[in-house]
């Protein structure tokens, strides 16, 4: 991901909170060189509802770790999130949560 | 361009040159072409979310089955990604299922920024769902120009490598600047 010309709005958030539960499937989002970071972190919020601090965690670990795990759950609704993130472009697959 | 503002009540608005406007008529109209259908019509509008996979199975009996390997074409593949990354079937199925509907989607998008987007430019304002179409459409002609030009994080750098004279340096120019449109609109919206 990168930061445009327009200066994004990042605050590096402490909450600890993780969205991975044991439950087996997760929705995974990948790094790539185009997305701009706030707009991933705008699409977190816009379709998981997630307040601003962990949307910008998950874009934060998804930009320096190259991939985060957004969600969890069953694996229809994993794989309806992954049609979805596709629709706003963001690179997203689905995986059983070994 | 005068950036994206909100607009009391929801929405934004944004001004542009008839130039601005006419550039990215042409991108979007071209990211609109990419993603239509070969042969035959996606589901419509206004389908919702749980029907896509069932008017997608539809569409496999009267039609054979959708795809199920990524585009060649890399824009394309990366517009319309894999939804698994280490399981072909799975990615296959995925695909087969849920291809045509992104498709129609991302043509929806693009039909709606274009239909809000006047030739001449002006001052242009948005509902919240269409500064969503414009933000989704943006975002493909970003993703598309992005592959073609092969750009990485460091864009700026490949950028400044080029000599003005490259026919790529002025396609590099307007990514930047339609990351410039993108985040503007973001930041708009929140």
């Amino acid at each position: 991901m990168v930061v445009s010309a327009a200066p994004a709005e990042v605050e590096v958030p402490r909450s600890a909170d993780n969205p991975v539960s044991d439950k087996p499937w997760v929705t995974i989002v990948w790094n790539d060189p185009v997305n701009l970071m706030s707009y991933v972190t705008y699409v977190f919020q816009h379709v998981f509802g997630y307040p601003k601090k962990k949307a910008t965690k998950l874009m934060l670990d998804v930009h320096h770790k190259g991939k985060a795990v957004v969600a969890a759950g069953a694996r229809e609704a994993m794989e309806r999130n992954v049609e979805i993130l596709h629709g706003y472009g963001l690179w997203a697959t689905v995986k059983q949560d070994k | 361009m005068e950036p994206f503002r909100s607009v009391r009540g929801g929405g934004t608005r944004v001004s542009l040159a008839a130039a601005e406007a006419s550039l990215l008529r042409s991108l979007v109209g071209q990211v609109m072409s990419l993603v239509e259908p070969d042969d035959l019509e996606g589901p419509g509008p206004g389908s919702g979310p749980g029907e896509d996979a069932e008017l997608a199975a539809l569409e496999a009996m009267v039609h054979g089955p959708g795809a199920d390997k990524p585009p060649e074409d890399p824009v394309l593949a990366r517009l319309l990604p894999d939804g698994y990354r280490d399981d072909p079937e799975a990615a296959g199925e995925f695909r087969r299922y849920t291809e045509p509907a992104l498709r129609s989607a991302k043509h929806q998008a693009a039909q709606e920024m274009l239909d809000t987007l006047p030739e001449s430019g002006g001052r242009i304002q948005l509902s919240q769902d269409q500064a969503l179409s414009w933000l989704k459409a943006l975002n493909d002609v970003r993703l598309a120009l992005g592959v073609r030009l092969g750009v990485t994080e460091e864009f700026e750098e490949q950028w400044g490598q080029l000599k003005p004279d490259d026919p790529q340096w002025s396609a590099f120019e307007v990514y930047v600047w339609l990351g410039a449109v993108q985040e503007s609109l973001v930041q708009a919206m929140k």
